[in-house]
């Protein structure tokens, strides 16, 4: 679910289309629990970092939950806006119930995880190259 | 006598027209997508998260456009938006010590573990104009190495372990929220965190520095401050147990204060913190030396009369929503208003008129019965 909710709207999308699995729009696939419904998410913080919490700001949200006709059922929390996206994360949520889970797996979760991670390795990688290196200046009287 | 009227309407209709044209500009220009202004304008993406109380980029970039640019224009439209949000709930509080940070300095500890980071910082630059920016050129690369492997502390930890940093007091599971309830005072620290974090950057900034030149000077050292990406994590009622539901980067100000010691507290480091939404750092320093400042009560420390310390007067007017708010309307018809005061202006001046005419004519009298 992590992946999901974090994924770019677009890169799913795209991968989805991609992949062999079952489009959204076919009609009979699934049924909504709960079509889905853009909120926000309060987040908190810890005053000090590890105090009691505070409430920081919102999030925005969409969720939905619905079964398959065959009978599983996949909910869906993302980050942000896009309904789609949600739609999406649900099926792939019922999906790795069924024997469509290596589909989801190889077409969508994997490369997801793997460009999740190659842009926190491109983030961390440039942090690195800006850590300050000190050294220290030897003065001569003493040489 | 005043007669209401209606009008207007074609005159408003007509100016929000011209409006919608004058932020297109000049249509031989590109008209800017959000994706640019939300990958290129990111600074200000992020004060409009952090002040419209909202993370969502694509949302604040479009706020930017439809706003011309006026950031707190932008923030007005995102708070709108925001109170048409069902609220799913709250975040389990964001573990900012496993931070993925593009960015911690820390000015009290150089060799703190994890170092020194700079991340992508305007610090060091001589603010010179750079002309070259002007001309479209190759997309700049910057250099990496390999990813530091260790742990990045929070740097208030080793003073802490010490015992010569005051703790941090664990609090109330539900924190008390402006958005529910409306503010009142006495503002526990929950409640003072959550209205500065929201707060205008100019007002948070410029509070922050009259303490530093002696209006309630609490002597801040940048314990740490760091810029990064925090996973968030909520309960999710479906399925009874958290998961993660996305993540937001966060700047994160913990300010390590010199304390003397009062009746109450021995002689300790005291903290102030400041915690934004998105790359805000100028915003988390102010908000953690504000934060400082009003902690003056629970430390035992004299009120010396500083605007920041006054927790009511900081609180109720560091949100640039309701000032602009506030501030704004006057410029909107107050015709029957100005009508009132203007009879009453004449009334008062007919009546000052006759009294000077009433006091002129009766010393008049006297001096000709004296003659």
């Amino acid at each position: 679910m992590s992946t999901l909710a974090r994924a770019p709207a677009e890169r799913l999308a795209a991968l989805w289309e991609a992949s062999a699995l079952p489009s959204p729009e076919e009609p009979g696939g699934y049924e909504w629990l709960r079509r889905p419904e853009s909120g926000a998410v309060m987040l908190r913080g810890r005053a000090g970092a590890v105090g009691a919490p505070f409430n920081l700001g919102e999030m925005t949200v969409t969720r939905g939950a619905l079964r398959l006709a065959s009978g599983e059922v996949g909910h869906a929390w993302v980050q942000g806006r896009d309904k789609r996206k949600a739609t999406l994360a649900a099926l792939a949520d019922a999906l790795m119930q069924t024997g469509a889970a290596r589909e989801v797996e190889t077409a969508i979760l994997s490369p997801l995880r793997e460009e999740a991670g190659a842009r926190a390795e491109a983030r961390a990688a440039r942090a690195a190259a800006t850590k300050v290196e000190f050294f220290t200046m030897v003065r001569g009287e003493d040489g | 006598m005043y007669v209401a009227v209606k009008g207007g309407e074609r005159a408003i209709d007509n100016a929000h027209a011209w409006l919608a044209e004058a932020r297109r500009g000049d249509v031989s220009v590109p008209e800017l997508s959000l994706a640019q202004i939300r990958e290129q304008m990111t600074l200000a993406v992020n004060r409009v998260m952090a002040e419209g109380s909202l993370h969502d980029p694509d949302l604040a970039a479009l706020a930017i456009k439809q706003a011309r640019g006026d950031l707190i224009e932008a923030i007005f439209l995102v708070r709108a938006y925001r109170t048409t949000l069902p609220r799913f709930g709250h975040s389990v509080p964001l573990e900012t010590s496993e931070m993925a940070v593009s960015r911690r300095v820390s000015a009290t500890f150089k060799d703190a573990p994890g170092g020194q980071v700079l991340g992508p910082t305007f610090d060091y630059t001589h603010r010179l104009i750079d002309f070259a920016l002007a001309a479209e050129g190759e997309a700049p690369e910057a250099p990496t190495a390999p990813p530091l492997a260790e742990r990045t502390p929070h740097i208030a930890e080793f003073l802490d372990a010490e015992g010569l940093l005051q703790s941090e007091p664990e609090g109330g599971e539900t924190p008390s929220d402006l958005t529910r309830q409306p503010l009142a005072f006495p503002a526990d620290r929950a409640l003072r965190l959550q209205a500065l974090a929201r707060a205008d950057e100019g007002f948070t900034l410029s509070l922050a520095y009259s303490t530093q030149r002696g209006y309630g000077r609490n002597h801040p050292f940048v314990g740490e401050l760091r810029v990064g990406m925090v996973a968030v994590e909520a309960e999710i009622p479906e399925l009874g147990f958290a998961v993660e539901i996305g993540e937001v980067e966060l700047t994160e100000c913990e300010t390590v204060n010199q304390f003397a010691g009062s009746r109450t507290e021995p002689p300790q480091f005291t903290r102030g913190y400041g915690l934004t939404l998105g790359h805000c750092e100028r915003k988390a320093i102010s908000m953690a030396l504000v934060d400082r400042a009003m902690r003056w009560k629970e430390l035992g420390e004299d009120d010396v009369g500083a605007p920041a310390q006054d927790e009511e007067f900081v609180l109720s007017h560091c949100d640039n929503i309701q000032a602009t708010g506030f501030l704004e309307h006057i410029k909107l018809p107050h015709y029957v208003d100005f009508q009132a005061e203007l009879e009453l202006i004449r009334q008062l001046r007919r009546e000052a008129e006759a009294a000077q005419a009433q006091a002129r004519a009766e010393a008049q009298a006297a001096k000709e019965a004296a003659q």
